[in-house]
């Protein structure tokens, strides 16, 4: 079996290169991406944990896979909220770069 | 399948949910006549929330433990419903000329308040994360509410991007959390930090922490997650942000107070640590470039990052374990309380004169005591009971929080407190200056609805009258400590 460690890894590189995204990039759209690939990176850790750590709760048995797919049923609702957003700022602005989306500044 | 024993035990939420809705169907049906009935269907909601609590209180948690139904959440979910209906009787005049969608508008309001008292009641990492994310959802539609308006879009979108942004850096902390147990609840994971030495588990415990300090310094606008909060505040719809400014930053201190207390004990050093650099950067900054602001809601947003820092001294000191009256834990409910009526009273002013004359800018306050001298009055009172002077609710809802950071012998994070409040004095009396001592430019008279006048007067006499008599909310705030899982004596 491949050791938890492996799998851990991958979803701290997708999560890293998600805030990454998130972070560097100027396009609004491009962020989302950002975003949709953090979260990503936690189903994979929450997977991951629940297919080798046994709870002491037999409650929680199958928690990780339902935390998983309540993560991606938000991620869902987050990225039509974000894009709706999006779209708006579009309409009024013509552009979903943010760094043009700068009415307001300290 | 849960009995019906415990469905009424989650009464106010279920209400809630009945009544927004309702809302919605009433809105669908009855089209513009029904507009004006709207918010008294959600004023009710909130009444009806608030009226069941009494008859709630127990300690215990409900669905397998991820549901708290303690005397620490009933005190957030009156806190939440206040400043909802605080916040419809500002929104009735805001919303009259600006938008055709006003059954939209409070239904998301009712929905906002739901999750704040179901973030005052998650107990499990889980609900944690959905109760968070609800809130974050109402807020962002909230924000961005007013579509043809150019600042409430751009505020929207900052506050999403930065909202998404910390909130996954928060449900990877909680994918770790859920990995140092397998359990999602709270209670599991204390039992699990407790049992085991191993260095990796501590580490990982420290890591999932911050992580999860993303999240709630999100919700609370602690620096340095506050960047969203002065944009969302100048370009928001000004009801909504008195909401976020109340109602989501009490729903974020619930959480961390729960969280920390219950699941971090073993961390206690480090978290203090953690918590101790967040509060002074975030009273200082907040302050300090609150002192550079022209524009009146900008100016409060700053302000209201800065009372943030105020309550981490609060959450810092809160002592559990012994008996006296500066146990950091209630002064931290006070403050909130005391904040609650104190912020949302200014924002009543705000909006008024908004309405009246547009105007948002501090030069445009010049001579406000000839143009509406009631209005004027009130708010030296509500920017006395901000800058913590007597004799105001601030003030009550500071001596207990500082109270709390001398006792446990926080000395720096007390001086710094009081440094920062005698810094905020010149910002909140600028504005005072202009409504007072500048000449106004045009002196007709700003003309108030009752509602408001009503709404503002209700508010600046709890103000004062809870400093006065200041027992009943100190008797209040002692009940609140009653959290599930942490011992009391």
């Amino acid at each position: 079996m491949i050791p938890l460690q492996y799998f851990l890894l991958l979803g701290a590189a997708m999560f890293c290169l998600g805030l990454y995204g998130a972070l560097a990039r100027r396009n609004a759209i491009a962020i989302l991406i950002g975003i949709e690939l953090m979260l990503n990176a936690v189903n994979i850790n929450l997977v991951a944990f629940w297919r080798y750590i046994k709870p002491a709760n037999p409650a929680f048995e199958l928690a990780g896979q339902v935390f998983a797919l309540f993560v991606i049923t938000l991620a869902a609702a987050e990225a039509g909220i974000g894009l709706a957003l999006v779209i708006a700022i579009y309409r009024s602005r013509d552009t979903v770069n943010v760094e043009d989306v700068n009415l307001m500044k300290w | 399948m849960p009995d019906l024993n415990t469905w009424l035990l989650i009464s106010p939420e279920l209400i809630l949910t009945v009544f927004g809705l309702l809302i919605i169907v009433i809105d669908l049906v009855g089209r513009e006549k029904s507009h004006a009935v709207l918010p008294w269907v959600a004023i009710l909601g909130f009444i009806l929330a608030i009226a069941t609590i009494p008859y709630l209180a127990q300690d215990q948690t409900i669905f397998a433990g991820m549901y708290a139904i303690d005397k620490f959440a009933f005190f957030f979910k009156a806190i939440g419903a206040i400043g909802g209906i605080l916040t419809v009787l500002i929104s009735i005049d805001f919303l009259r000329t600006r938008t055709p969608a006003k059954g939209d508008f409070y239904l998301l309001l009712t929905f906002a308040v739901l999750a704040t008292m179901m973030m005052a009641s998650s107990t499990s990492l889980l609900m944690i994360y959905l109760s968070i994310e609800f809130l974050s959802y109402m807020s962002y539609l909230l924000a961005g509410f007013l579509r043809e308006d150019k600042k409430s879009n751009e505020a929207a979108i900052k506050y999403f991007l930065y909202g998404a942004v910390t909130s996954a850096l928060m449900l990877y902390g909680l994918s770790l959390l859920y990995g140092i147990s397998g359990s999602l609840n709270l209670a599991d994971l204390t039992k699990q930090f407790a049992a085991s030495s191993d260095l990796s588990v501590k580490a990982l415990g420290i890591v999932s922490f911050t992580l999860l300090l993303a999240g709630f310094g999100f919700k609370i606008s602690a620096v340095p997650f506050h960047q969203w909060a002065p944009d969302v505040y100048e370009g928001a719809p000004t009801p909504v942000v008195a909401f976020l400014s109340v109602g989501s930053k009490a729903a974020g201190f619930a959480l961390l107070l729960r969280v920390a207390l219950t699941a971090f004990p073993t961390f206690h050093a480090e978290w203090i640590a953690l918590l101790s650099v967040v509060a002074m950067m975030t009273m200082t900054l907040g302050n300090l470039v609150a002192l550079q602001q022209t524009n009146v809601k900008r100016l409060l947003a700053y302000s209201s990052i800065a009372q943030a820092g105020y309550m981490l001294i609060g959450v810092i000191a809160a002592n559990v374990s012994g008996a006296s009256p500066f146990m950091g834990l209630n002064g931290v409910l006070i403050y909130l309380a005391a904040y609650l009526f104190t912020n949302l009273g200014a924002f009543v002013i705000v909006v008024a004169i908004e309405n009246a004359t547009g105007a948002v800018e501090i030069p445009e306050y010049a001579g406000l005591v000839k143009r509406a001298p009631l209005l004027a009055a009130l708010f030296v009172v509500f920017f006395l009971s901000l800058a913590g002077i007597p004799p105001t609710v601030g003030f009550i809802g500071k001596f207990f929080v500082f109270g709390a950071a001398l006792r446990e012998g926080f000395l720096l994070l007390a001086a710094v407190g009081v440094i920062n409040s005698v810094i905020s004095v010149f910002y909140y009396f600028s504005i005072i200056r202009a409504a007072f001592f500048e000449e106004p430019k045009d002196a007709t008279l700003i003309r108030v609805p009752g509602v408001m006048t009503a709404s503002v007067a209700i508010c600046a006499a709890l103000v004062l009258l809870l400093a006065v008599f200041p027992q009943s909310l100190i008797d209040l705030a002692g009940m609140g400590m009653g959290m599930f899982g942490i011992a009391r004596p």
